[in-house]
């Protein structure tokens, strides 16, 4: 009971402390509102406005054609160049896709000669390339066809193949992008908050002034955990509904409130880690140092950017002790695919178990920094 | 004592501030030349100030400074004169290199003085021996004692043969035996370098006495000049400290009483409150504590006196249970010292160097926090904190933010915050240090009530003298071994003294082997050494190189950083190289096959047998189908209607339905794109099985050409995108830190003080950064190669130029960043986010910048990293050489002088 109280007590001077410091609640409140929308509206990497070039032997009335049923978002309006400049326009990285609609094209195409049309892409732009070569392939061929016959459709198959998207049917990358946004914000800052706020009270001499008191390393360590698990839960979860929901009207497939449960329980797990990093680093740029080592591969591997399978087994198999990798399973599977407890009970415990894990090496470190602090 | 008829500096209506601090407030002053003169005053009044502002390291904000006959605003007169300046800043040892030995921080002054190797150490060795640090040459100075760190900044200072000898503070700190040897110092160099003038502050009162003119210092005014004699007449005292006390103004004057202490009531029966015996405690092969024994019984007030780093603090900890100790027992009680013993906890206070209170919450944030922590019952906190309150005087102060408070109000915090719940035994480390001689005496009020009264046992670490004097007993301790523990009058008798001081002095002389006998050397043969000249070079590649040699030194000496720059380098580069993987493969599919026929499992297999996708369990129904996308374990649902064996045959057109997992858009995209393919592929397949021809689906031919990256390797087009990213990121903070890092330790001071000129200071803190980030580069390369497997097709001699170059923007660019940025913190955040959101987004590495528009497009052009960026895709991928690439090359080498001319423009040769 005694505990109970001094955790509370301690966790509201950190939540005041907190309050004090200008600097984090800005950095606070900026990744949990503008920074979602400037990375929710800004980048993304699918098909935006990529420069095109096209070489026109033809001067024909189709070439016109199909230089001019490229336009945006997909595509920058063609740039018309002469077949020379087309390689060093390629080398200098100016253009992903170069078009050459060779002479007589249309003439050929009409006398039934097959006439071949040629695209150059910069394969070094790996998913814009990707993506960019079957959407030209299709535009062609839909002007191609339209010229021909007068009239687009497609072409009747013998096999019919009608691909339908779940849960993001217009493949919309905000939808992506700002709820990613949200999961990376959480284990981001529940990090960098605990370990600084565990660097500030060494570096202030306030650590050994509780652990003179009759205080044990782990109510220190609890009421860290639950003040700043707090404060980015409820960030958090204002992000989701104001902003996300909001502002960028992300429609949210399932429970917000299962999603938070699982943030809170992967915020036991990220805060440990802090505490954990807190101890390790001798000062604040040492923690800043620890800090970049260690989160970005939390984020980048943890397939909340690029899809988890195509890594190697190695780094997917090691990524396995994350908690983020369980964590970004789990908020994906929620906020996008609407799922249920019952889908997702693995995801939690696996969270629960790495949390406990964490939790135990940073008590045993704090307690024996403590112990060593010259 | 001749009397000076010349000043050597003076000044004018001077006033200084620091936001709304007033530090100086409009000081007339004249300085009198080639004689010892002294500031003194407590700590906070200016003193540090003054001297920065006459040694011409801080920037003038108002009034007038004469030094050497000339106006220091005047930014000629402060070139010209400040190799006749010698400056040495508060703190020890500040304004040197930790990592850097003896010798290596000497000739590093040296060169910054444009001295050629024969002199420098011939200068070196002199004032080595003089200093007796000969045999000390190769030690880091980080591990010399606080005396020995002073001769050494003594040593740097003296190396150029100053007119003007500046030394704030420099004794502050450090124990007795070397004070003196330092003022010995002092008066052998002045006597054999006749005419140097020496400007000098001091808290220590009783040094001051030996000054031969002394300014007297309060809240950021003059109260007196004169000599020693003068004051003390002026006022009728026989002592400085009673002389500056009786000079404050009244109103500060009017709380302070002449401290009288108490005898101590007959002690109480029971064990001693704390006892230590043989207490030792080491860290690797250094001893801190060394067999330390002392018993203090109840009530009484015991003091541990020493300098810095003797191990005062170390042996407080050990009794409160902070630290283990090696050997030993403490004991408090009786009972052994145990740090998981609550209950004793309870009955101990402790106050540890530098008040460490929560300086975010208030005065009665912080009391309150305490009450509780220590469960007072509920009913009394309120009561307690009153009583807190009120005897602590801190009532005008209830509700304000503990750091806005001034030091002596913040100290008393700190001790009611340290007795709230009453202990028995008040463990206090330096509680006094920083505080002026008032403010002390009205502390050591409380404390002595708090023992008399209270009964509290107090034990108490100082290095002021007169503070040791009042305790009923006291140990003087020496590099972690106690000389001697009796009550001050005891001690000073055993030794046949007249004062604690010099028999402190006495007792460190029988143990201390740094000989004092090498300061009586006669003056060396000074016409040997050619005179120093006093020419003005605008740029001298010997700084330069002084600055460079030096940043080397310390760069190979922190491991820390080197492990970052280059371990660091490596790890990120397999993260981003695996982790921005576009490739999209092994993606699980389920098929809902309601046909069941030869046909449908044809289809099925097919797709299957793709290197894209991976085949799970066959889905049974439309829930499995549901339940399954949404736990995310299939990417792609395929629905094979029934009869479709039977349509396909009769030529029915049959259609397949495809699920796609939308919520990685990305990756549905390329998952629609991969099932196209193999859907159109099977039919030609099919077309060719059935009719022995591939079917024309169009009657044009569209042939797709992917240039560089015919493989569709994700990785080919990351690492060489991964390597300028890396490039960036690394070098421009650890350049940041390296010049912030020089800002908070205070050595940014040398750039202030000597004549190194910005451009020097700038390229040569440049060089060995860049000469570590060409180390990454060549490792990265490395990496791609052997470990990637990522052909370099074209030269690998202009990617190197092209890197040199590149490097030296990016280092250019933390360069710059840090001349913004004051904390080691702000550097590190500031510098990551720019470099990074600029590099990730604007810079072409997934989306080229010929495609942006607005902001990012401006960002994109104006941003070193883009033009590296197709260098070194174009090298790596596309087999281009210089020529193709020309026009990056000069984009790249156009930001050098961009930003180091913006650099120069924000970093200031003076401090604000």
């Amino acid at each position: 009971m005694d505990k109970c109280a001094n955790i509370f007590r301690l966790g509201i001077k950190e939540l005041r402390i907190l309050l004090r410091d200008p600097v984090l609640i800005v950095l606070i409140v900026w990744t949990f509102s503008g920074g979602i929308y400037s990375i929710a509206t800004t980048t993304s990497m699918e098909l935006h406005n990529a420069p095109l070039a096209v070489t026109d032997e033809d001067q024909s009335q189709l070439s016109g054609r199909i230089i001019n049923a490229f336009y945006g978002p997909y595509f920058k309006p063609p740039e018309l160049i002469s077949l020379d400049a087309v390689d060093s326009g390629m080398d200098g990285g100016i253009y992903i896709f170069a078009i050459d609609i060779p002479p007589d094209f249309e003439k050929d195409l009409l006398a039934g000669r097959h006439p071949a049309l040629q695209v150059d892409v910069d394969a070094t732009m790996v998913t814009q390339a990707f993506i960019g070569s079957g959407y030209i392939e299709n535009i062609v061929t839909g002007e191609v066809n339209e010229f021909v016959q007068r009239y687009r459709g497609e072409s009747l198959l013998p096999i019919g193949l009608a691909i339908r998207t779940k849960y993001n049917p217009n493949r919309t990358s905000a939808w992506f992008g700002s709820v990613m946004e949200v999961i990376n914000n959480i284990t981001m800052l529940s990090m960098i908050l605990t370990g600084a706020a565990v660097v500030r009270e060494r570096e202030h001499g306030t650590l050994e002034h509780l652990m003179v008191m009759p205080l044990t390393s782990i109510e220190i360590m609890l009421s860290k955990i639950w003040a700043m698990g707090l404060v980015v839960l409820t960030a958090a979860a204002l992000s989701l509904y104001l902003m996300v929901q909001g502002v960028l009207a992300v429609p949210v497939a399932g429970s917000v409130a299962l999603f938070l449960f699982g943030a809170a329980l992967h915020l036991f797990s990220t805060t440990s880690m802090g505490i954990f990093l807190g101890t390790i680093a001798r000062s604040m740029p040492q923690l800043g140092l620890l800090m970049i080592m260690v989160i970005l591969p939390l984020q980048m591997l943890s397939g909340g950017i690029t899809p988890r399978e195509s890594m190697p087994k190695i780094v997917q198999a090691i990524m396995e002790l994350a908690p983020t990798t369980h964590f970004v399973s789990l908020a994906q599977a929620v906020l996008y695919r609407g799922a249920g407890f019952e889908l997702i009970w693995q995801n939690i415990l696996a969270i629960i178990a790495i949390g406990f894990v964490f939790f135990m090496a940073a008590l045993a470190l704090f307690r024996k920094s403590i112990n060593t602090t010259v | 004592m001749k009397q000076p008829d010349v000043c050597i500096a003076s000044v004018a209506d001077l006033s200084h501030r620091y936001g709304r601090t007033t530090a100086l407030e409009a000081i007339d002053l004249q300085i009198p030349a080639a004689c010892m003169a002294g500031v003194i005053g407590p700590d906070g009044v200016g003193k540090s100030s003054l001297l920065a502002l006459i040694a011409g390291v801080r920037k003038i904000q108002q009034g007038a400074v004469e030094v050497l006959r000339g106006n220091m605003r005047d930014r000629q007169h402060r070139a010209l004169v400040c190799p006749r300046i010698a400056y040495m800043p508060q703190g020890l040892g500040r304004n040197l290199y930790m990592t850097l030995s003896v010798i290596e921080n000497i000739e590093f002054f040296g060169r910054l003085f444009s001295q050629k190797s024969t002199e420098r150490q011939s200068r070196a060795d002199e004032l080595l021996g003089a200093t007796g640090l000969s045999p000390f040459r190769d030690r880091p100075a980080g591990k010399l004692s606080g005396g020995m760190k002073q001769k050494l900044g003594l040593c740097c200072a003296l190396i150029h043969d100053p007119d003007l000898l500046i030394l704030d503070e420099p004794t502050t700190g450090v124990d007795p035996l070397s004070r003196r040897q330092f003022w010995q110092l002092i008066d052998t160099i002045r006597a054999r370098r006749n005419g140097m003038s020496v400007l000098v502050s001091t808290a220590y009162m009783e040094e001051a006495e030996g000054f031969d003119w002394l300014v007297a210092m309060d809240d950021g005014r003059v109260l007196a000049t004169g000599s020693p004699g003068q004051l003390l007449e002026q006022t009728g005292t026989s002592d400085l400290d009673a002389a500056f006390i009786s000079l404050l103004p009244e109103e500060k004057r009017k709380d302070h009483q002449a401290l009288v202490v108490p005898p101590r009531t007959a002690p109480a029966d029971g064990p001693p409150a704390i006892k230590a015996e043989g207490l030792t405690r080491s860290f690797g092969d250094f001893i801190a504590v060394d067999h330390v024994n002392f018993e203090i019984g109840q009530g009484e007030i015991f003091g541990f006196l020493g300098s810095n780093g003797c191990g005062k603090t170390t042996t407080m900890k050990m009794l409160t249970g902070l630290l283990p100790a090696s050997e030993g027992t403490a004991l408090l009680f009786g009972r052994t010292v145990d740090a998981h013993d609550l209950a004793v906890r309870r009955r101990v206070g402790f106050m540890s160097q530098g008040f460490s209170l929560y300086t975010e919450l208030t005065v009665r944030q912080n009391l309150e926090l305490h009450a509780r922590l220590f469960h007072l019952p509920q009913d009394r906190i309120a009561a307690r904190i009153a009583e807190m309150i009120e005897r602590f005087t801190l009532q005008e102060y209830t509700y304000e933010i503990s750091a806005s408070l001034p030091l002596g109000i913040r100290q008393r915090l700190s001790l009611a915050v340290a007795v709230i719940h009453g202990p028995e035994i008040l463990i206090l480390d330096e509680p006094t240090s920083g505080v002026d001689p008032v403010a002390r005496d009205q502390f050591w009020h409380l404390l002595i009530e708090l023992s008399r009264r209270d009964k509290v046992t107090i034990f108490v670490s100082t290095h002021f003298m007169n503070e040791a004097e009042r305790c009923d007993r006291i140990s003087l301790m020496h590099a972690g071994k106690v000389l001697a523990s009796d009550t001050p009058a005891a001690l000073v008798q055993a030794r046949g003294k007249t004062c604690l001081q010099d028999a402190f002095i006495d007792y460190l002389e029988e143990v201390v082997d740094e000989k004092t006998s090498t300061l009586q050397s006669p003056p060396a043969d000074r016409a040997d050494l050619p005179p120093r000249r006093r020419t003005r070079s605008v740029f001298s590649f010997l700084r330069l190189f002084g600055y460079a040699h030096r940043e080397t030194l310390e760069i190979r000496r922190d491991p820390v950083l080197l492990t970052f720059a280059l371990l660091g380098t490596v790890m990120l580069m397999f993260i981003m190289g695996y982790g921005i993987t576009m490739d999209v493969e092994d993606i699980s599919f389920g098929v809902l096959d309601r046909d069941q026929t030869p046909e449908s499992v044809d289809y099925i297999q097919h797709i299957a047998g793709s290197r894209y996708f991976i085949e799970r369990s066959p889905i049974v129904d439309d829930t499995d189908l549901d339940r399954r996308m949404r736990s995310g374990e299939l990417s792609l649902a395929l629905e094979i209607p029934p009869g479709y064996g039977k349509d396909l045959r009769r030529g029915r057109n049959p259609e397949i339905g495809a699920w796609v997992d939308g919520a990685m858009p990305f990756r549905a995209e390329t998952i629609t794109g991969y099932l196209q393919g193999m859907h159109y592929a099977y039919l030609a397949d099919l077309s060719l099985r059935h009719f022995g021809r591939v079917p024309r689906f169009s009657r044009a031919d569209i042939e797709v050409r992917y240039r560089y990256n015919q493989d569709f390797k994700s990785i080919y087009a990351m690492v060489p995108a991964v390597i300028p990213l890396l490039l960036l990121f690394i070098p421009a903070i650890l350049m940041a830190l390296g010049v912030v890092r020089e800002k908070e330790l205070g050595s940014i001071t040398n750039l202030y003080a000597t004549p190194v000129t910005r451009l020097e200071f700038l390229l040569g803190k440049q060089l060995p950064y860049i000469g570590v980030s060409m180390i990454s580069f060549f490792g990265l390369v490395a990496l791609a190669v052997m470990v990637f497997g990522v052909p370099l097709k074209g030269s690998f001699a202009a990617l190197t130029i092209a890197a040199l170059l590149y490097v030296t923007v990016t280092t250019g660019l933390g360069l710059l960043m840090s001349a913004f940025t004051s904390t080691q913190v702000a550097a590190l955040a500031v510098t990551a986010i720019v470099t990074l959101l600029a590099a990730l987004n604007f810079s072409g590495m997934t989306n080229p910048v010929s495609s942006m528009a607005g902001i990012g497009a401006v960002i994109g052009n104006f941003f070193p990293t883009t033009y590296f960026l197709i260098i070194s895709r174009g090298i790596f991928t596309k087999a281009l050489g210089f020529s193709e690439l020309s026009r990056n090359f000069f984009a790249l080498a156009g930001f050098i002088p961009a930003l180091t001319i913006l650099s120069l423009f924000f970093l200031k040769k003076q401090e604000k």
